[in-house]
């Protein structure tokens, strides 16, 4: 037998098959053409081609950019798969980059772990793949070991993609929730619930046309500049799920200091504000997936703002509050009628009311 | 957005507090005017603006069972659920009914037990969904007051056009002016004057209050939804106490006339007829205050084509909502506010949306509670 | 109670069943206007109605007029405090 001309046509084989079964995840050779077709030569970095069981990365060349070390995780389930403004391949690299550049590292390496329903197109994974390379390229990170899995048709909707990422915080930087102090200014980035409520367009239940396009964005470049011109910036944080609302409360609840919103200077998108009236729904509550929260000393707030607004995700920066010493815990929204209410935890999710 | 921004300017807002101030210290006397809203709608933005902290102290706002979610019994909760495990039923709600406790859970807990239970936006996006699923009985959980009640008839007309079998409403649809009525009837009743109901009243129009200004004697103005529309409803009682007039008064002229939509009541007048009873949650049973479907629409009636156990369930025991709904308890003043009721686990009517009076204490209104509690101190 | 939101109805999409596109601060939805249509303002009449939406339903038109009376009031009022002010 000429083992060398098997090998051969081996390496030419192309893969051709249209849809994911359950023998793409059993292991077998159709899982290692999947994987090499698809992941492999799309994601194309020599860590990820050895296909070894884990990732290798170099300590060294690690420590010569920092002396603490970020390590995140984050699933990516969203419906539908595409959306205006972005789909769940950058929502997945966008969404844990972010979750690293936050606490002011360098966002380096990611895994990405698949679970596909049987019966998925091939094209549409192939689509996704792409998104990830071109999201990862963007950045800068690299997609160094993944996790293919395939349940059986029924047990999980399309696709389901985690991903986990590894990044370098430089010395001296250290931002956390626990340092935020009275007299501290909040920033955020632009305008409010733009992804929640492209979201809820897109899935088409509630039959709305608009031109809402998501936010999905990463943030390392913006913070980078926030951190050029402060060091010492007390916190920050992605205001994903559960939205502006959600992050400022666990601030409070973190440091046990009061913060004060003004509704004036909160910028929402006047297509989202139309939508939430419709509905019944409060713009601080609507996801995003590309805004910080940053809070800063409040000698740095004009600088943090200036340097925030020169870069292209900060062009809508606004400082929207401050934080306050009492009521400890909570988070208060000052109105344009100069009255203060309560802007608390969403029990549950928010349902599009009719009252 | 045209026809609200300007309804929300806040120096406006402050020579209407203004105007309140002066009209109201007039006819004071040691107990404040009480003044009730009886729209939820109104509630939401009286916290969502934090206009009762803006009023002086001589007035007080009560607020009303004007939120067709918080008054559904859990009776009328347990059939809906009933009706949504029913095998090839697809149940379709609006989604503030989602969260409303039954006797044992919600419909949001029912569709996480397998249930096909969907949210929509409106009833025609149910008869939509009746009609791409032919092969399974799609159920409308009709709730809301008469502004609704328009909407859920018309599309049963439109199923009757289009010939559609698999469409049928659980109705619970229910009227402002008779739960009114019960309230007003009641003894211990301690309210001055009323804030009526605007997006009712663009359908009934402001003929149907006059029962309330002649034979119970209290002022009420129909008022819009925006903060300058209650302030200036608020200024229009006032200044009816202040002239010892009991009127109707109507402050929406943009959107409501003395005789309301002639089109909206002739569909639900073709298709509901009134109740001899129907129970709210915290007031009880109130005689002539729901809506069923006729007989002739009994093939688009849930309650004709289906069974469901159709029980009535008590309020709970240490729930004081009917205290707080007729202006003489406070929420905060309830045995179990904030400790065995909050809106994650609500007990009353009053906490079960965020346009009850409780919820919206709980959630907003915090502070104006600490502030009250200082005053009485 | 009910939540109703003004929109302008930009296009009449179905004069049988009465259906129109709204627009609501550039949020755009199909409604049902047969409660704003009658013999006196037909179906074609209504393109640039301004109207209450109601879960899918346009409920009733704004009437231009009216609004501006109301706001015209509340002008008043404030004049008339203003010289109150002035003579104290």
């Amino acid at each position: 037998m000429d083992i060398s001309r098997w090998k051969m046509r081996q390496g030419k084989k192309k893969f051709q098959e249209r849809t994911v079964t359950l023998a793409h995840g059993s292991g077998g050779s159709a899982m290692r053409d999947l994987i090499d077709d698809v992941f492999v030569g799309s994601f194309d970095n020599p860590t990820l081609s050895l296909l070894e069981d884990q990732a290798r990365i170099d300590l060294g060349s690690l420590m010569l950019l920092g002396d603490c070390l970020a390590f995140t995780t984050d699933s990516y389930v969203v419906t539908p798969l595409f959306f205006p403004g972005g789909d769940i391949g950058s929502l997945a690299v966008n969404g844990t980059v972010n979750d690293l550049c936050v606490s002011g590292a360098k966002p380096l390496f990611l895994s990405c772990s698949v679970i596909l329903e049987e019966g998925l197109e091939i094209d549409i994974l192939r689509r996704v793949v792409d998104s990830m390379k071109a999201a990862a390229l963007a950045v800068g990170v690299q997609i160094v070991t993944g996790d293919t899995k395939v349940v059986p048709r029924g047990s999980a909707d399309k696709l389901f993609i985690n991903t986990t990422g590894i990044g370098v915080i430089k010395t001296g930087v250290s931002p956390a929730a626990f340092q935020i102090q009275p007299g501290d200014i909040i920033l955020v980035n632009g305008s409010l619930g733009d992804h929640g409520a492209a979201i809820l367009v897109a899935r088409g239940e509630l039959s709305l046309e608009t031109d809402i396009q998501s936010d999905c964005q990463p943030l390392n470049g913006l913070v980078d500049a926030i951190v050029s011109v402060c060091p010492n910036v007390r916190a920050m944080r992605d205001a994903t799920r559960g939205g502006l609302a959600t992050v400022l409360n666990e601030f409070a609840q973190s440091a046990n200091v009061g913060i004060r919103l003004h509704e004036s200077a909160i910028p929402v998108r006047k297509e989202v504000a139309g939508m939430c009236e419709l509905l019944g729904f409060d713009p601080l509550y609507l996801a995003n997936e590309g805004k910080l929260v940053v809070v800063v000393p409040p000698d740095s707030a004009d600088e943090v703002l200036a340097a925030m607004r020169s870069h292209s995700a900060g062009k809508d920066a606004r400082i929207v509050g401050e934080v306050i010493a009492n009521p400890a815990g909570v988070v208060l929204l000052k109105t344009e009628f100069g009255t203060e209410r309560i802007v608390d935890m969403l029990v549950g999710e928010q349902l599009p009311r009719i009252c | 957005m045209k026809y609200i921004n300007e309804f929300r300017d806040p120096q406006k807002a402050q020579i209407l507090i203004e105007q309140i101030r002066q009209i109201s210290q007039q006819i004071a006397t040691d107990k404040p005017i009480k003044i009730m809203e009886v729209c939820g709608g109104h509630t939401h933005a009286i916290f969502k603006y934090g206009l009762e902290d803006l009023l002086p102290k001589t007035i007080e706002l009560v607020h009303g069972p004007g939120c067709p979610v918080c008054i559904m019994p859990r009776g009328r909760l347990d059939d809906a659920i009933a009706l949504a495990q029913q095998p090839n039923v697809i149940f379709t709600t609006f989604g503030d009914a989602m969260r409303v406790p039954g006797s044992k859970y919600s419909l949001l807990q029912a569709k996480a037990n397998g249930a096909d239970i969907r949210m929509v936006y409106s009833p025609l996006d149910a008869l939509q969904i009746a009609k791409q699923n032919s092969d399974k009985e799609v159920v409308f959980f009709a709730i809301g007051f008469e502004t609704t009640a328009p909407s859920t008839a018309l599309t049963t007309l439109q199923a009757e056009s289009d010939r559609i079998q698999n469409f049928s409403l659980f109705c619970n649809h229910v009227l402002v002016v008779p739960a009114l009525e019960a309230l007003l009837a009641n003894p211990d009743l301690q309210l001055n004057g009323f804030v009526g109901p605007g997006h009712v009243s663009t359908v009934i129009g402001t003929e149907p209050y006059r029962i309330i200004a002649e034979r119970y004697h209290k002022p009420v103005v129909v008022s819009g939804f925006e903060p300058l529309d209650i302030l200036q409803s608020i200024w229009m009682v006032v200044k009816q106490l202040a002239e010892k007039r009991c009127e109707v008064e109507n402050q929406y002229s943009r959107l409501v006339n003395s005789a309301g939509n002639a089109v909206a009541l002739d569909a639900m007048q073709r298709v509901f007829e009134v109740r001899e009873m129907f129970e709210w949650r915290g007031l009880g049973d109130i005689p002539l205050s729901g809506l069923k479907m006729r007989s002739e629409y009994a093939c688009f009636d849930a309650e004709a084509k289906f069974t469901f156990p159709g029980k009535q369930v008590a309020d709970h025991k240490a729930c004081q909502c009917g205290e707080i709904l007729k202006g003489v308890m406070k929420p905060w003043q309830c045995k179990v506010f904030g400790t065995a009721c909050v809106p994650e686990h609500p007990l009353g009517a009053c906490m079960v949306s965020s346009e009850g009076a409780c919820a919206a204490y709980y959630k907003y209104g915090r502070l104006s509670i600490e502030r009250e509690e200082v005053k009485v101190n | 109670m009910c939540l109703g939101i003004p929109g302008q109805i930009i296009e009449i999409t179905d004069i049988k069943n009465k259906l129109a596109t709204v627009d609501i601060s550039g949020v755009k939805r199909q409604v049902n206007i047969a409660c704003i249509v009658d013999d006196t303002h037909p179906v074609e009449s209504c393109l640039g109605d301004w109207v209450l939406v109601h879960v899918g339903f346009a409920m009733q038109r704004i009437d231009p007029d009216e609004a501006a009376e109301t706001l015209k009031l509340l002008e008043e009022l404030a004049e008339i405090q203003e010289s109150l002010t002035i003579s104290n």
